[in-house]
């Protein structure tokens, strides 16, 4: 058992799994989510990892960040690998050939490695039942390739495969709700997260890891360079995602869906979206419809959520 | 000795992964390689095997899979024919340059566009270039023997590249044969443990797989690969000379027959080198120089071997059971490659034939021979690339 306590003092003592040195950009929100991940469980854990900002930047030649047995494969497949690496490890035990460590496998993908291309292999994997937990860190967009689209992408988002011009003003479509798609898989565990809610996540990575099988965890994970915002606001970011309830924090858990913060008050959506260069061009004149349709989704996301939940956490401190 | 039994292909190939017992098989079913990993399954199902069996829902993920877990530290098999190695074709790459000795059994079979499930050498010759180490079989016996061998040589310390072994969609997948069974207990000791090489499992000492490698290192890399593959012969020889030591069975980079003394010889691999055979057999009743030279290891390719082989010969016709739109045949392409060293050049002629599971007839090996009578005699070459068996 090392459900170990969530104080920052202790948590400071702690090694760092995911070494400083990475390559990732400046205020990216990715190696955050990594860290906490990490530092939630003293469990031995082997990672898996999608092609994409995180495996480019932490694992180059000569050099990783990550003192963890830790594979990358390919783009489309993180689910698939680790399901391969977790079948492995069941399979020695249980020859007898290896000491049952209790070892926890984690796959890490992108949203486009996760939502996308990827979606194939996550759901067989799910299904499969494997042992594991996939943690998709989710920046909106194909980042790494030069912030294209995705379906992770939000409605109005400029991206350089959906730029806002004079007749497409953006990404016309909403996101793929691919937290709720991971519920209908019926597996035990799938949380939606964010590094600013850090105990939060944290709690949700070590509740994970007590339950047997495939668990999801979406979290939301700033980019700068795409979302065209400071080098610093990733946490300001995240934190206004959850305050305007464009990413709510919630988990599903044996099918009952549980909302474990509420903002104390719902900012509205354009707080989210105005330090975003990514949505500059939906606050010009002629694009109020944009605004709208933009938090007319949030809101009718958020109304759903309300009405499947059982609220258990308190207000956001 | 072991035992005989009557066995399709697949049956032969199901029964060798029963006695190798691999830690770990991740599988998708595809025709006509599907029955082979169903009688694996029941092996599974009834304990007759350890294996963790993955059943994916894609070969991608089967390959993914399978490299996931060879990375994790065991033995690693699946088997796969046609779309379904297409589809693996990406991670065939890194299964080799990730050095993970997995181990599948290929039931060669067409390729779409149009869809055909027959078999001929497309998937193949599709994944030639992936780093793969490439063993073909002529029938199930060989089929069985060339799997059991092909652990020995793809976990060969010296090397860790993944195999193929490959044998003929239908022909020999799913007729029933003769096929002279190993004892359980010589497989095992034949085969013997498996040695992990800085397994992901090994949790004191842990190790990142699969980097970035830019231009700065890349190049060496590949370089590297290569130079692995150049030892993968004498891994496959000595493998092979510990099999017949076992056996009585004995295999070699590629089968010789009757070329000792040829004047003209036929390359052709796989099944269609036992109907070659019977042809050859009776042109040399009749007093015609003809031998055959059926390629066993593919890749890595054994040019100066081939070219020894073939050094005495007026004329050779390559028979390929793959095409490649706008060249030669695959195989033609080798034996032309090998070709080049020598100091009297052959006369080379490049036949495709078989696609798609078309017959391969006697008498259009017989054919063949005639032109390559006809050539040896005249030095002429009236076509370099022709189709045979074909609708005109």
């Amino acid at each position: 058992m090392t459900t170990k306590a969530l104080k920052l003092k202790e948590l400071a003592k702690g090694e760092d799994r995911f070494a400083h040195g990475h390559r990732m950009c400046a205020g990216c929100g990715a190696p955050i989510v990594v860290k906490q991940v990490l530092m939630a469980t003293d469990y031995p854990i082997i990672a898996a990892n999608a092609t994409g900002c995180l495996e480019v930047s932490s694992c180059i030649q000569q050099f990783t960040a990550w003192k963890i047995p830790w594979m990358h494969s390919a783009f489309e497949n993180a689910a698939a690998t680790i399901s391969g690496i977790e079948a492995m490890y069941r399979s020695l035990v249980k020859q007898g050939k290896l000491e049952d460590k209790n070892v926890k496998f984690i796959a890490f993908g992108g949203d486009g490695g996760t939502y996308d291309i990827g979606f194939q292999a996550l759901s067989g994997a799910m299904e499969r039942g494997h042992d594991m937990m996939y943690i998709c860190y989710d920046n909106g967009a194909y980042m790494n390739t030069g912030i294209q689209r995705s379906s992770a992408t939000p409605f109005g988002a400029d991206t350089t495969t959906c730029p806002a011009g004079d007749v497409i003003p953006g990404k016309l479509q909403q996101r793929k709700d691919l937290t709720r798609i991971m519920a209908a898989h019926g597996i035990p565990y799938v949380a939606q997260a964010s590094p600013a809610n850090w105990m939060d996540l944290m709690k949700k990575v070590q509740k994970a890891f007590e339950i047997k099988g495939p668990k999801f965890m979406n979290v939301i994970s700033p980019c700068n360079r795409g979302w065209r915002s400071r080098t610093d606001d990733a946490i300001m970011l995240s934190k206004l995602a959850f305050e305007t309830c464009y990413w709510p924090l919630f988990e599903i858990e044996n099918g009952v869906t549980r909302i474990t913060a509420k903002p104390k008050e719902k900012k509205p959506l354009v707080d989210f979206l105005k330090p975003q260069g990514r949505f500059k061009h939906m606050f010009a004149p002629g694009n109020e419809w944009m605004l709208k349709q933009a938090q007319d989704y949030v809101d009718a996301q958020w109304e759903r959520l309300q009405k499947e939940a059982v609220f258990s956490g308190g207000e956001e401190k | 000795m072991g035992k005989i039994v009557a066995v399709t292909g697949n049956e032969a190939c199901a029964y060798a992964l029963k006695q190798i017992n691999p830690d770990v098989c991740a599988a998708y079913p595809i025709t006509p390689a599907t029955d082979l990993m169903q009688r694996f399954s029941g092996y599974v199902s009834n304990g007759q095997v350890d294996t963790e069996l993955v059943l994916v829902e894609s070969e991608h993920s089967a390959m993914s899979a399978c490299i996931g877990a060879a990375a994790a530290g065991g033995r690693v098999a699946t088997a796969t024919s046609s779309q379904g190695l297409a589809l693996m074709w990406e991670m065939l790459y890194i299964a080799a340059g990730t050095r993970l000795p997995i181990v599948m059994p290929l039931v060669n079979r067409a390729l779409s566009a149009p869809l055909n499930i027959h078999g001929d050498h497309s998937d193949g010759m599709g994944a030639r270039d992936t780093g793969w180490i490439q063993i073909y079989s002529e029938n199930a016996q060989e089929a069985y023997d060339n799997l059991v061998q092909s652990f020995r040589i793809a976990e060969h310390l010296e090397i860790r590249v993944p195999a193929m072994v490959c044998m003929d969609g239908f022909i020999v997948s799913h007729s029933i044969e003769r096929v002279e069974y190993i004892d359980d207990a010589d497989v095992k000791n034949f085969v013997g443990k498996f040695q992990a090489v800085h397994p992901l499992l090994d949790l004191e000492h842990p190790k990142s797989y699969g980097p970035l490698i830019l231009a700065d290192l890349y190049h060496e890399y590949k370089r590297a690969q290569h130079e692995v593959m150049t030892k993968v012969s004498g891994v496959v020889l000595e493998v092979a000379a510990e099999f017949e030591k076992m056996t009585g069975r004995k295999y070699g980079l590629f089968e010789e027959y009757r070329l000792e003394d040829a004047e003209i010889a036929i390359v052709v691999m796989s099944s269609a080198a036992g109907t070659t055979k019977d042809i050859i057999d009776q042109y040399r009743d009749k007093g015609v120089k003809v031998g055959l030279l059926k390629p066993r290891m593919f890749r890595p390719f054994p040019f100066t071997q081939v070219a020894e082989a073939l050094k005495h010969v007026k004329a050779i016709a390559v028979l390929d059971r793959a095409d490649s739109f706008g060249g030669y045949g695959p195989l033609f392409s080798e034996i032309a490659g090998a070709v080049m060293s020598m100091d009297h050049k052959p006369a080379m002629i490049n036949k495709i034939f078989g696609l798609g599971g078309r017959d391969y007839l006697p008498d259009q090996a017989e054919q063949v021979i005639d032109e390559l009578i006809k050539i040896a005699k005249t030095g002429k070459v009236e076509a370099i690339k022709e189709y045979i068996g074909v609708r005109e």
